[in-house]
């Protein structure tokens, strides 16, 4: 069960990193802000300058 | 495990690859089932990642637990970050599969079964691994560092700047060419335009959504976007048995091309959270679902390969595209066995999330192995099929003929038996008017897919669904790349253009974003449309410029890679990177060649002008003496540009090895993990 668990996890988590909410979670961490359109906003003009640019393949 | 046991199983593990692979290499004149492939590929991914990458990081790269890396040393919570390898695993595997894996094998598998099979498994564990994963490590070793800027500090600035060329061309082109396909495989399908247009309503819903009513709950609303996705595909059908809407949404190729380019210049130039994001979520969750449960159909269906493992067009004279086996086999695969743009990936974010050294091998070989896994399934799908639709649906009519009767005949002839008759009822049982030259791949992986699918689940009733289902996913993740790859090249150009005039490096500056963005989708529109108004070119000339622009640019980088193994005083183990430096070399010069100089005129570009300029004049020939004479100049120059990275870094390794020059290691000083005291404890 506690395999079963922690396989879930590591899934959610990848999911989370892959889908931004991980990132977002540590933006409002870091900016000690909470949620909120304009905290959102903030988040993703911060994310142009980086994730924007990542190469993605063919 | 105990020794003994550990050779009983990979002694077990090694027979059955061998069993396996001698089956599909062998075996003659009667199919063959399609897990000998999945088997034969297990088996050597096993193997190659057991010993052939462990050998790499033990002798070659001597990776360090005890080193800390850039994620730990430079940790700021935004691009550098300490994460559990497999969610580093998950992000470089959803970054460096897209389309190619899928789209490359389908075409390549006019040659037979067997080409492509043996390079994807070759080309996979010995070349695009050991690329992704070399790059990986020394781009952890310097702080993250680019590909180009590694090219720069490594074998001087020409490496740089023709990293930086490089990697704009093949973007522009890859853009091009992804857009063609998403053309030819939308064009006259009501269906399939209808759930495509239906996805940017979704995205843009998706997009207000987190924006203003969920911040940050991606997930949520991928699931809602998915949703709604599913409703489109079931919606699309209904669209196709309306007179009037299957009318509105029956367009044409250039009809299609336009809408495209406009799209892609409103993705690029809108904010991103709006449009870019949301279909780029919505797609990554798609693509992962997708190829899970296709690799599940293929274990649990196990169907037979109809195609035989060679095919008499290994002569060249193939009518999905021109030339022979050699060299444009390994060209036209190229995700699946070794892409060059992998490595600005393995250089690009991933190994700024690396905990621990010792998990660039499972992160560099480990992902790229799977990507090989998708390049093989890829194999299958197109394979599934009886070679007579295969080739009716990926055959221009240029060449076959555009009359179903004339086409079915001239493939018939060929010796691949089809029928006016099967091509109607194929296309009747997907939903479609007809399959016939459905040419880009895209269309006949659905087809084969969608055959997987419905055998496994839900019958011949569903088969419709499944390949509209297929198509969308397919069109889906290559318009996310198209948005995301135009942003992307946009953001290049604007940096080198703020070296000229400030102003335009401004990112957020809208009449620098607007005229970038219309300068990159202006080139890659530029080839579209010319594949697409093209009768004797389209995906047959775009697909080989593009294989030969990304197969140079990994030539870049295993010179990168070859230069600090000869640095780190590694030398007698420097063929792990050499060998597959110079069968690319080898594989793309031969190509290039002729794509440039071959007589053939439905293979050399100067040849076909020539062919044009001698032939009657109509109002679209000199635009096409134009576009072959372009496609020419451009693979020349790229062969041009890659031979002075070749040349600079043979300069390199022959003043070390004969002691001429000095070789600094441009490594970042070695700094003791914090993480291993956790373990010790």
């Amino acid at each position: 069960m506690k395999r079963i668990t922690n396989f879930a996890g590591i899934l959610l988590a990848i999911l989370r990193e892959i889908f931004d909410e991980a990132p977002y979670a540590r933006f409002l961490e870091r900016t000690q802000t909470p949620s909120s359109p304009e905290a959102y906003a903030a988040f993703w003009r911060e994310r142009e300058h980086a994730a924007a640019r990542r190469a993605r393949c063919c | 495990m105990t020794k003994p046991v550990a050779v009983l199983v990979w002694g077990g593990v090694a027979t059955v690859g061998a069993l396996a692979v001698s089956v599909v290499a062998f075996r003659r004149g009667e199919p063959i089932n399609a897990l000998w492939l999945v088997v034969a590929a297990t088996c050597c991914y096993a193997l190659g990642y057991r010993f052939y990458s462990r050998f790499i990081a033990v002798k070659i790269l001597a990776v360090d637990a005890l080193r800390a890396t850039p994620a730990e040393r430079l940790e700021n919570g935004r691009d550098f970050l300490v994460t559990n390898k497999w969610v580093v695993f998950g992000h470089h595997f959803a970054a460096i599969a897209g389309p190619g894996p899928l789209v490359g094998p389908v075409l390549a598998a006019q040659f037979g079964y067997l080409p492509g099979t043996l390079w994807i498994l070759a080309g996979g564990v010995f070349a695009g691994c050991v690329q992704d994963f070399v790059i990986l490590l020394f781009s952890v070793r310097r702080d993250g560092k680019s590909l180009t800027e590694m090219a720069k500090e490594e074998t001087g600035r020409i490496g740089g700047l023709v990293a930086y060329a490089s990697v704009i061309a093949i973007l522009i082109i890859l853009l091009a060419v992804v857009a063609l396909i998403v053309v030819n495989a939308l064009k006259s399908s009501p269906w399939g335009t209808f759930t495509i247009a239906m996805t940017m309503p979704i995205a843009l819903l998706m997009g207000v959504y987190l924006r203003r009513i969920r911040p940050g709950k991606v997930l949520e609303v991928s699931l809602l976007g998915f949703i709604l996705v599913m409703l489109a595909i079931w919606g699309g059908q209904w669209v196709s048995q309306n007179p009037v809407l299957a009318g509105i949404f029956t367009l044409s190729a250039t009809t299609l091309s336009l809408l495209i380019i406009v799209y892609g210049f409103a993705a690029s130039a809108l904010p991103v959270w709006l449009l870019l994001a949301p279909r780029d979520y919505l797609s990554t969750f798609v693509k992962l679902g997708t190829i899970a449960l296709l690799s599940v159909g293929i274990v649990v269906l196990h169907p037979t390969l109809h195609m035989p493992a060679l095919t008499r067009f290994v002569d060249g004279t193939g009518p999905v595209f021109a030339g022979k086996v050699f060299p444009f086999a390994f060209i036209t695969i190229a995700c699946g066995a070794i892409s060059g743009f992998h490595s600005l990936i393995s250089s690009g974010t991933t190994p700024k999330l690396i905990a621990r050294e010792t998990e660039t091998r499972m992160v560099g070989y480990g992902a790229m192995m799977c990507e090989s896994a998708v390049a093989i399934m890829a194999v299958i799908a197109a394979c599934v099929l009886q070679p007579g639709i295969y080739f009716a649906i990926n055959s221009p009519a240029s060449i076959v003929g555009g009359a179903p009767d004339v086409a079915a005949s001239t493939i018939s002839s060929w010796g691949f038996p089809v029928t006016a008759a099967d091509m109607q009822a194929l296309a009747h049982a997907v939903g479609e008017q007809t399959l016939y030259n459905r040419t880009g791949g895209a269309p006949a992986f659905a087809v084969g897919m969608a055959h997987i699918f419905s055998s496994t689940l839900g019958g011949q009733e569903v088969m419709a669904l499944w390949y509209h289902f297929a198509i969308m996913f397919e069109a889906l993740f290559i318009l996310s790349i198209l948005d995301a790859g135009t942003r992307v090249a946009r953001f290049m150009v604007q940096d080198a253009l703020g070296h000229v005039y400030k102003p335009l490096g401004r990112t957020s500056w809208y009449p620098s974003i607007l005229a970038t963005s219309a300068l990159i989708v202006a080139a890659w529109g530029y080839f579209l449309w010319q594949g697409v108004k093209d009768p004797l070119g389209g995906i047959n000339s775009l697909w080989p410029l593009f294989g030969i622009a990304n197969q140079l640019l990994a030539t870049v980088a295993l010179c990168v890679a070859t230069t600090i193994i000869i640095k780190m005083h590694r030398a007698k183990y420097s063929l792990v990177t050499l060998i597959p430096l110079a069968w690319l070399v080898t594989v793309t010069y031969t190509a290039a060649w002729h794509k440039v100089l071959d007589p053939n005129p439905s293979i050399g570009f100067l040849a076909q002008a020539r062919l044009l300029a001698a032939g009657p004049a109509t109002s679209a020939t000199a635009r096409l003496i134009f576009n072959n004479r372009l496609d020419a100049a451009v693979t020349a120059a790229l062969v041009v540009m890659v031979t002075l990275v070749v040349i600079e870094s043979i300069r390199v390794w022959a003043g070390i090895l004969s002691g001429k020059k000095a070789s600094p290691v441009r490594e970042a000083p070695f700094v003791m993990t914090r993480l291993a005291a956790g373990e010790n404890a």
